[in-house]
């Protein structure tokens, strides 16, 4: 487990030192997450609808579009030079490969998220100052699952063709339990409700993120295989 | 008799017991004392939706074998079972609109059964575009294998958290713990609906089977054929 662990981190460092150094995927995911929210201000009519009816919605429409954003570049990165052969020749074990990638994707998708929900909370003036850790909590949960799952699948399509295409394709169905889940409590600490009401969301969270994490490390090795 | 034919016949047995259920649901069981004439399409919808769902099980359980197998002939079946599951599936949501119209006044609405149908639908969808996308048989049923499995465990989650929304969705009558509350001729029909759509699944999964085989056979270039 300590080996597995050690390995992982190897993988993932590589990774982020890599994408911290050329910045250009980081600064455009970034970019990206701020236009979508910017386009969401257009999209709706401010007169109609009160913004905190609104602001579930936004907040994980955005971080769903922005994760599989960062997802799609995962494996892409791997292709040139054939660093992928590389990597599975070395005495990595498959299921350290997928935690490096997890966790570097994690990261990404961390980053990305902490500065959408600034953004987030400063345009559209939502009041998060006393839900902010359950909230943060929330968002954690819900983005272990949807990068447990992109992982996979982005490391399952590099060589299939149309590959940024058809990983929005299959994984769109796999986000909407998580993101049901993370709405719908969203949608309550917003609302100042008390978080009792939200047990069987956070429950159906914690249990997506366990089955597919461990389903991922488990079915990643028959993805990368030649 | 060769397994195309064998298929052939199965399907076409299925298809005249499926006018055959037709007649016995429209002529000769009485009619539902509220929803009149539209519940006859209960007999279609159910049994299909009972196979969109089982199909996807088979795609998942052929995955897990396969992974361990190694055998072409679990992917095959899973390809033929994806294929017959979608057309399920589109049988399950165009009834179930016809039905949702004069029943519930609207042709679609985000209840929790029809959201799960439909994300079941973009599964199968998904899961055949990659199997189309991907020219190496071998790597393709490896992938197909790994995305059937994990879909396979969706299924539970999506019931699960559209369930925790409320449900406009009529309540199993027949698959419930207690014993089924229709009448006995409706539920007859009803059997004879299920036994005919598992005959159509068979017949139509083998008639698919016998195509891969055909396709596979002939190709000896790693099974290059590329349906898209």
């Amino acid at each position: 487990m300590g080996e597995l662990i050690a390995q992982a981190w190897i993988v993932a460092r590589k990774d982020l030192v890599l994408e911290f150094r050329t910045r250009t995927a980081l600064i455009s995911a970034v970019v990206f997450t701020a236009l979508v929210l910017t386009v969401f201000n257009f999209g709706r009519d401010p007169t109609a609808v009160p913004t905190i009816d609104l602001a579930p919605t936004i907040l994980w429409v955005t971080f769903t579009f922005a994760a599989m954003l960062a997802l799609n570049r995962a494996f892409q990165l791997e292709l040139e030079n054939q660093a992928l052969e590389g990597l599975l020749v070395s005495p990595l074990s498959r299921t350290s490969l997928y935690w490096g990638k997890l966790i570097a994707n994690l990261v990404f998708v961390a980053v990305v998220e902490g500065v959408g929900l600034p953004l987030f909370v400063l345009f559209f003036d939502v009041p998060v100052g006393r839900v902010l850790l359950p909230l943060i909590g929330v968002i954690a949960l819900a983005t272990l699952g949807f990068v447990a799952v992109g992982t996979l699948f982005s490391a399952l399509v590099i060589r299939t063709r149309f590959a940024e295409l058809l990983l929005v394709v299959i994984l769109l169905p796999f986000l909407v339990p998580p993101l049901i889940g993370a709405v719908q409590v969203t949608a309550r600490l917003l609302g100042g409700r008390p978080l009792s009401e939200s047990v069987g969301y956070l429950k159906l969270l914690a249990a997506y993120d366990i089955v597919f994490v461990s389903l991922a490390s488990f079915l990643f090795r028959f993805t990368v295989d030649e | 008799m060769s397994l195309t034919q064998k298929g052939r016949w199965i399907s076409v047995v299925a298809l005249l017991c499926l006018a055959a259920v037709y007649v016995r649901a429209l002529a000769f069981t009485p009619l539902e004392r509220l929803q009149g004439p539209a519940q006859k399409i209960f007999y279609l919808h159910v049994p299909a939706a009972i196979w969109t769902e089982a199909a996807m099980v088979l795609v998942g359980l052929a995955g897990i074998f396969y992974l361990f197998l190694k055998d072409p002939r679990l992917d095959r079946f899973a390809e033929a079972s994806a294929e017959v599951g979608t057309v399920f599936a589109t049988i399950v949501l165009t009834t179930g609109p016809i039905w949702g119209k004069p029943i519930w006044g609207t042709w679609w609405t985000w209840d929790a059964r029809l959201t799960s149908t439909l994300l079941l639908f973009f599964l199968y969808v998904g899961y055949l575009l990659v199997r189309g996308s991907v020219r190496d048989a071998g790597l393709r049923a490896r992938y197909a294998a790994v995305l059937g499995i994990c879909g396979m465990c969706l299924v539970p989650f999506i019931h699960m958290s559209v369930y925790l929304f409320r449900t406009l969705h009529p309540q199993p009558i027949i698959l419930k713990p207690s014993a089924p509350s229709l009448p006995a001729s409706m539920l007859a029909t009803w059997l004879f609906s299920l036994a005919t759509f598992t005959l159509l699944y068979v017949g139509f999964v083998t008639q698919r089977y016998a195509l891969s085989l055909a396709r596979d056979s002939r190709g000896g270039e790693e099974g290059s054929s590329g349906h898209v």
